[in-house]
């Protein structure tokens, strides 16, 4: 499993923990996270560095009953497919919001939570959730 | 310009065969096919083997070359294709490729998952790699996960419900019945599938392809010399393959798969058919709601209207459209395999010979394989030829 890879959690800090990604001058489009080559103009393209904004909406979501080895002990939790307020969409889990009220259209706010730690003896792996404001 | 043709085909039976190893499943499969296309051993000049995950499932890499050894083909060359649940779809185009360019006419194509050597945790860790390791796996989206996100998108706009997902599941167990080689062989009905308890919501148990264990095999040869000898070449007339951004949440639209749609518009086009004359398809409905997007995307009918459809029985075995007359994703998905079991399904049902499953009068018949949630895509377009009488 990658997640308990610490130079794999490391590398991911800015990405993970303050949703470093970036945005294409060119066609003014923000990507996360961070691309390397913009997909619309590719060598025409002129990627800068930026955070993304802290809250956006959900545009679809699921509740999890059956995880993935790790998350066996999370179920039921909540996935999300979130637009941001660039426009950037990111999947996350939705938490610590009444179950109501995660819908499609509900505004939602980024938070800062543990992610797993499926192997006892390696790296806590943190990282961005968001829940319904 | 060649053309390829599918000369034989072989098949294990699909399930969780706890006695059987691996390479005893490709072996079977791979045998068949060579006996079924009345060719020798030595006649097979390359062959590409189709495994989305073996090293998660055994722990074995290098199964081309695996394959190869176990059926006595050495020194021919041997690859193994990986496109996540498309892998027998590009392993089967990659065949087709290799007779295409010239460099062979006879080449052997297969396709295998051994998927219950592992617990379900696990087998879920090695199909969530079809997905985004990095930013969906990470946080836990299992791949039901990833199907019930688009699913959700598609009730919200088009208003298909929970019941015409069902539906898709009641008809697929309703094929499966009369396919002996498939997983399954019982009758569901709706209340079943909505009894049967959430995986990821909207997504239930029976809205999902089980695990299985399963190999699939094709034997490929240039038409002209097909033709020689075989007496039902099944000729090739399109294959088409197209890739979309591997993570659901950077993609265009959420209620389509736009690489289906891509390769299906290709496919058509480079064989110049349309989509009314397709008799018959196996499609890619790894979950209840793939069933409904792909017979959207593959043209069948308009966007939105699919889940209707599927309630109406216009997918049924010989009505509008025969889906997935194998039983689909109850016949089992032993994911590597499946690509190339479409292909030997369909070959069945264009020479006349499926059984109780046959669909009247087919003629032309289409493969769909996906992988991932979408990432990858591949499509082909299969005829019957007057061969060798």
């Amino acid at each position: 499993m990658t997640d308990g890879s610490l130079p794999l959690i490391w590398r991911k800090f800015g990405e993970r923990y303050d949703l470093d990604g970036n945005f294409c001058e060119t066609c003014k489009t923000a990507f996360f996270p961070a691309r390397m080559v913009c997909p619309n103009c590719r060598r025409k393209g002129k990627l800068v560095a930026r955070k993304m904004p802290k809250a956006g909406k959900i545009v679809t979501f699921t509740e999890v009953f059956s995880g993935p080895a790790g998350f066996e002990h999370e179920t039921p939790y909540f996935i999300a497919i979130i637009e941001l307020e660039n426009k950037a969409r990111l999947l996350s889990q939705i938490v610590d919001s009444e179950k109501e009220k995660v819908k499609i259209g509900a505004k939602v706010e980024k938070v800062f939570r543990k992610i797993s730690d499926i192997d006892p003896e390696g790296p806590i792996a943190y990282g961005y959730k968001f829940k319904v404001v | 310009m060649r053309s390829v043709s599918i000369i034989g085909v072989g098949c294990t039976s699909f399930g969780e065969h706890w006695d059987r190893s691996f390479r005893q499943l490709i072996v079977e499969a791979g045998i068949e096919a060579i006996m079924s296309a009345g060719i020798e051993g030595k006649d097979v000049e390359a062959l590409y083997g189709g495994s989305m995950a073996s090293g998660r499932f055994i722990g074995q890499e290098h199964v081309g070359a695996l394959i190869a050894d176990q059926l006595g083909l050495n020194p021919i060359p041997a690859t193994r294709v990986e496109d996540a649940c498309a892998s027998g779809g590009v392993a089967l185009r990659s065949g087709y490729m290799a007779i295409k360019s010239g460099d062979y006419d006879i080449v052997a194509v297969g396709g295998i998952e051994k998927m219950t050597d592992v617990g379900t945790e696990q087998a879920a860790i090695a199909l969530g790699g079809a997905g985004d390791q990095e930013t969906e796996l990470f946080h836990g989206a299992s791949f039901p996960a990833l199907y019930a996100l688009m699913a959700r998108v598609h009730m919200n706009k088009f208003g298909t419900t929970e019941e015409q997902m069902a539906m898709c599941s009641v008809q697929a167990h309703k094929n499966g019945m009369l396919n002996p080689k498939s997983q399954f062989h019982r009758e569901i009905t709706v209340e079943d599938v909505m009894n049967s308890g959430y995986v990821a919501s909207p997504l239930k148990l029976l809205d999902c392809s089980p695990i299985t264990d399963g190999a699939a095999a094709v034997i490929l040869c240039e038409t002209e010399k097909a033709k020689k000898i075989c007496e039902e070449p099944i000729e090739i007339l399109a294959s088409t393959q197209a890739s979309d951004t591997l993570a659901l949440a950077g993609r265009k639209s959420l209620t389509e798969i736009i690489a289906t749609k891509k390769a299906t518009q290709e496919a058509y086009k480079k064989a110049n058919v349309s989509v009314k004359d397709i008799d018959v398809v196996e499609l890619h409905d790894c979950f209840s709601i793939a069933n409904i997007l792909a017979i959207e995307d593959l043209g069948f009918f308009k966007k939105g209207e699919g889940g209707k459809a599927v309630e109406q029985g216009k997918t049924a075995l010989n009505a509008e459209i025969s889906v997935n007359p194998s039983g689909g994703l109850k016949c089992g998905h032993p994911v590597g395999a499946t690509g190339v079991k479409q292909a030997v399904e369909i070959t069945q049902q264009l020479r006349g010979k499926a059984d109780k499953r046959q669909v009247k009068g087919a003629k032309i018949g289409l493969a769909h394989n996906v992988g991932g949630s979408g990432a990858t895509a591949t499509v082909h377009l299969l005829k019957a030829l007057e061969g060798r009488k």
